[in-house]
């Protein structure tokens, strides 16, 4: 399909607004205007809805197929939610007006979901405080991470590194090297961190650790609570990235287990949109003492019921979105908190992990699952049996594609072999999960008798297998090159 | 509950084929220890009660105010089919685009965003984009002292304050030197820049339109810049790049912008859209994801992330960043908006904007004690002089329902007289009148 540039034709009319009355000279001198046209398309607005129309059709979303993507959580999102998300009384709230006389006034609505949120989000993950400005998962990891170094400098703690473990999401790492931090890998034991190998590389000049629970294998860390006091004894602080939090709502507060700093991921578990890759909302809690080294600004509720924003936190790391995060991200997650409250929150992780064990113990047979055991919102089965007659993670996620099935996540984490992340989430059906499972036992016994159309998959989808190499020497990157 | 399909038939089904008695079974790897202390929250609310409550908010905001605020942030007309498309499930319920051949709606459209943006630019490259006009720039920044491998960056104060904050937050806990180059009378001192340069300067950093609302032009600096080895970065105003020389007519290597102009709802600050565009030799520095354009084993184009090798979920600590998402319906929205728009519709939208701007600045100074803060060119918005206070001038006038700036003494010593004064097209004439009339009782 043509590219937009492609389809332009000069002189054709799109949305334009009312013709300007004065010449471009007489508005700046000539030296400041641009010399050529940009050449940005020129379409009819059915040009534009068709293109974009057959476009949209070029893609799998959660709307119209299963997407057990592991890691991910692409559960279903509500519609009601984007609706609010589009309010004028919020969509049109133009972000310095807080910053003008008594600007906080004029936004008191907005002012009170920032609030409200964070309440909720304190009482989930049993955190003392939240800031909601991270504006995205790994946003949120570095906020965190500038909060763990703003609290150890304020000690005067000489801290330089930051333990992940091998299984961890490839931003933590990144984030703590970011933030100035030398990063310290360990190798998990069992599918769970080894508290022997925490020992081996723990001193005092660790500042802190990064860990998810249930872990990105969707096991449950059994020796958290020897972490903690491993961790503590170095005066350490634990960081919880919360990618994982669909798992363990109402059943385990990462706060109450003695993580100090908590990032979550409102576009997983609190199913706001992934957009096609963003915008996501990565919003940081902490523990009574890491609350002096939240971003700015905080909201705060005076004892008249008035919502103000505040900045003056001498200790604070300061800024780290221009205002107060992706406030329409937060809005949509706000109203799903309050439509599902306190009993769906919880049945939100019970059915989320009932969903996993459920498709883990119907597949189990067919693909070999290396932690058999029962696993909380997510699994890792591996390709390594299917490999060794060719048909590799890749292609059986391809195969699944042929199908209508997003493929789930290959290749992560780093220490299994041939590996699929399964994440179904609590909104799938058993029907919808019964005929995956179907049609990957379909697959696998093709991968038996004839591999080399497993390998060919997929041929149903608009393009087949693409030519990464090419497209990496090549580096066309725009429409022009 | 809402969203979970499960009728409790299923529910026995699915335990019965795990082995498990009870959902609760499933939980038991978390000791009682480790169990919530608390877990108070409101009980769930039908989707018709969730809606009014959030509706009672949304009218606890100020609405239907005239607003002449810009300062970086600006309310242009969007086009309705930009939502209507916006809305479609297949895109803003998809996942980034790691299975290609599922994903090639996306795909193809940041392809389309990347040509947009550079295009606007004059620049060879784009990326993906990342979260915000300020993240762009201090990942262009961040660009500049991996390619020099040098530690001081050169910032003109005239660049917006709100994206300074965050590079100090940001660069707080490397070993890098922002040098920050006072502002003269709202204009961009580049002489003083000029002069800070030195060999150890990574980059010098520029805006324009500056926060001020001056058009300028720093090619001079620029070309001092690239004598001294050190990189050239802009952050611009993307609906007046269409009619204003693009950086890299100015010899900048480097292009970010804040793209919430295209298309995006003002939404109290995000999402927004951090728009990134670079020459082709720092292509290999940029940061997040980048679509390029290749083809299946059968010879059809298609579309894919490529030079992953720069991205975290493959060199993890060692990356070009920690930056692991784009704003990819962001990005889609500003395509579509600016695919309706068109050249001519784009232009007209700045051409518009500026005359309006210049409507309220005649009629604005014609005040008695009123003065444009210095007589440099400006775009659509610009810098005024009151005879007191702008803060209290500010106030008076929101309570007749009008935000008649932005008062510059929040972030600018001395400036405490001084209001920043934005128009858009959708600012009337009639309106500005009325601005007018009520400012001058006001002073």
């Amino acid at each position: 399909m043509s590219t937009l540039f492609k389809k332009s034709s000069p002189g054709r009319e799109g949305v334009w607004p009312q013709a300007p009355s004065q010449d471009l000279g007489e508005l700046l001198p000539e030296g400041l205007l641009r010399g050529a046209p940009a050449g940005m398309p020129s379409l009819s607005e059915l040009d534009v809805v068709r293109h974009f129309s057959l476009l949209s059709r070029k893609n799998f979303g959660v709307d119209s197929n299963f997407y057990p993507l592991g890691s991910c959580t692409m559960k279903y999102n509500p519609k009601f939610c984007e609706d609010i998300a589009g309010l004028p009384g919020f969509a049109r709230l133009h972000p310095l007006l807080p910053q003008l006389p008594r600007g906080d006034e004029l936004t008191q609505g907005a002012l009170e979901v920032m609030y409200e949120t964070e309440r909720w989000l304190c009482e989930i993950l049993g955190m003392s405080e939240f800031t909601l400005h991270p504006m995205a998962g790994a946003h949120g990891e570095l906020t965190g991470v500038l909060t763990i170094a703003a609290y150890h400098a304020d000690k005067g703690n000489k801290k330089t590194k930051i333990i992940c473990p091998d299984s961890a999401h490839g931003t933590n790492p990144a984030s703590a090297a970011i933030a100035g931090y030398e990063v310290v890998s360990i190798a998990s034991k069992d599918g769970i961190v080894d508290p022997d190998a925490l020992a081996e590389v723990l001193d005092d000049e660790v500042a802190a650790m990064m860990m998810t629970c249930p872990n990105t294998l969707g096991l449950f860390e059994k020796n958290l609570p020897k972490i903690v006091e491993m961790l503590r004894s170095v005066d350490a602080l634990l960081y919880y990235d919360g990618a994982n939090l669909n798992a363990i709502m109402g059943k385990m507060r990462v706060g109450d287990a003695g993580f100090d700093v908590v990032h979550v991921n409102l576009h997983k578990t609190f199913g706001t949109p992934h957009g096609g890759g963003g915008p996501g909302s990565g919003p940081v809690g902490v523990c009574e003492k890491l609350v002096p080294y939240l971003p700015v600004s905080r909201v705060v509720k005076d004892p008249s019921g008035r919502f103000h924003l505040r900045y003056d936190y001498p200790k604070s790391i300061g800024y780290v979105a221009p205002f107060y995060g992706n406030f329409g991200v937060v809005l949509k997650a706000y109203a799903y908190m309050l439509r599902l409250g306190r009993e769906g929150l919880i049945k939100v992780s019970e059915n989320a992990v009932l969903a996993a064990n459920y498709l883990r113990k119907t597949l189990d047979d067919v693909l070999e699952v290396p932690y058999d055991r029962v696993c909380m919102h997510e699994f890792v089965a591996s390709a390594d049996k299917q490999s060794q007659k060719g048909v590799r993670a890749l292609d059986i996620a391809k195969a699944l594609l042929d199908k209508g099935y997003h493929a789930p996540t290959i290749y992560f984490p780093l220490i299994v072999k041939e590996c699929l992340m399964f994440e179904p989430t609590e909104t799938e059906s058993k029907e919808t999960m019964d005929q995956f499972v179907a049609d990957l036992r379909d697959i696998l016994a093709l991968a038996e008798s004839d591999p080399a159309a497993v390998q060919a998959a997929p041929v149903t989808t608009p393009v087949g297998r693409l030519d990464e190499t090419r497209a990496a020497r090549n580096m066309e990157i725009t429409d022009d090159m | 509950m809402p969203y979970v399909p499960h009728t409790p038939e299923d529910t026995r089904a699915m335990l019965g084929a795990i082995g498990a008695g009870s959902v609760e079974e499933l939980f038991a790897e978390i000791p009682l220890a480790l169990r919530p202390k608390s877990f108070d929250l409101p009980e769930g609310l039908s989707e018709m009660a969730t809606r009014q409550r959030i509706e009672d908010l949304a009218a606890r905001n100020s609405n239907g105010m005239v607003s002449f605020l810009g300062a970086g942030f600006y309310d242009h007309y969007v086009p309705s089919a930009v939502d209507a498309l916006i809305s479609r499930g297949e895109f803003y319920t998809a996942y980034t685009p790691y299975q290609p051949e599922a994903s090639q709606g996306t795909l193809q459209a940041i392809f389309e965003y990347q040509t947009a943006v550079a295009r606007l630019m004059g620049m060879e490259c784009a990326n993906a984009s990342v979260y915000d006009g300020g993240t762009a720039l201090y990942e262009a920044m961040m660009m500049a002292v991996r390619q020099t491998k040098r530690v001081k960056v050169i910032v003109s104060e005239t660049v917006s304050p709100i994206y300074r904050i965050l590079l100090d937050t940001y660069t707080r806990n490397l070993k890098l030197t922002l040098v920050t180059v006072p502002q003269a009378k709202g204009a961009t001192d580049f002489a003083a820049m000029q002069a800070a340069l030195d060999d150890a300067t990574a980059c010098v950093v520029v805006q324009n339109p500056n926060f001020f609302g001056c058009v300028e032009d720093a090619s001079a600096l620029f070309a001092a810049a690239k004598a001294k080895g050190a990189l050239a970065i802009v952050s611009a105003y993307p609906v007046l790049q269409s009619v204003l020389k693009t950086p890299s007519a100015m010899g900048a290597d480097i292009a970010v912008a804040e793209g919430q102009s295209l298309g995006l709802p003002l939404s109290f600050g995000g999402p927004y859209l951090g728009i990134m565009t670079s020459t082709k030799p720092l292509v290999r520095q940029m940061p997040g994801r980048i679509v390029g354009r290749t083809q299946d084993g059968q010879g059809r184009t298609g579309y894919v992330l490529t030079l992953q090798a720069r991205e975290q979920h493959i060199r993890r600590q060692k990356a070009t960043s920690n930056i692991c998402s784009n704003q990819a319906l962001c990005a889609l929205r500003s395509l579509i908006h600016l695919s309706l728009l068109g050249e001519e519709g784009l232009a007209r939208t700045a051409r518009v904007s500026m005359e309006n701007a210049r409507y309220a600045a005649k009629k604005l100074t014609a005040i008695k004690g009123v003065e444009l803060l210095n007589g440099a060119p400006f775009g659509n918005e610009f810098a005024i002089t009151l005879p007191r206070s702008a803060q209290d001038v500010c106030l008076t006038l929101i309570e007749k329902g009008f935000v008649p700036g932005f008062p510059l003494g929040r972030y600018y010593q001395g400036m405490d007289n001084a209001l920043l004064v934005c128009c858009t097209e959708k600012n009337s004439r009639r309106d500005i009148d009325i601005l007018a009339a009520w400012m001058e009782d006001a002073i």
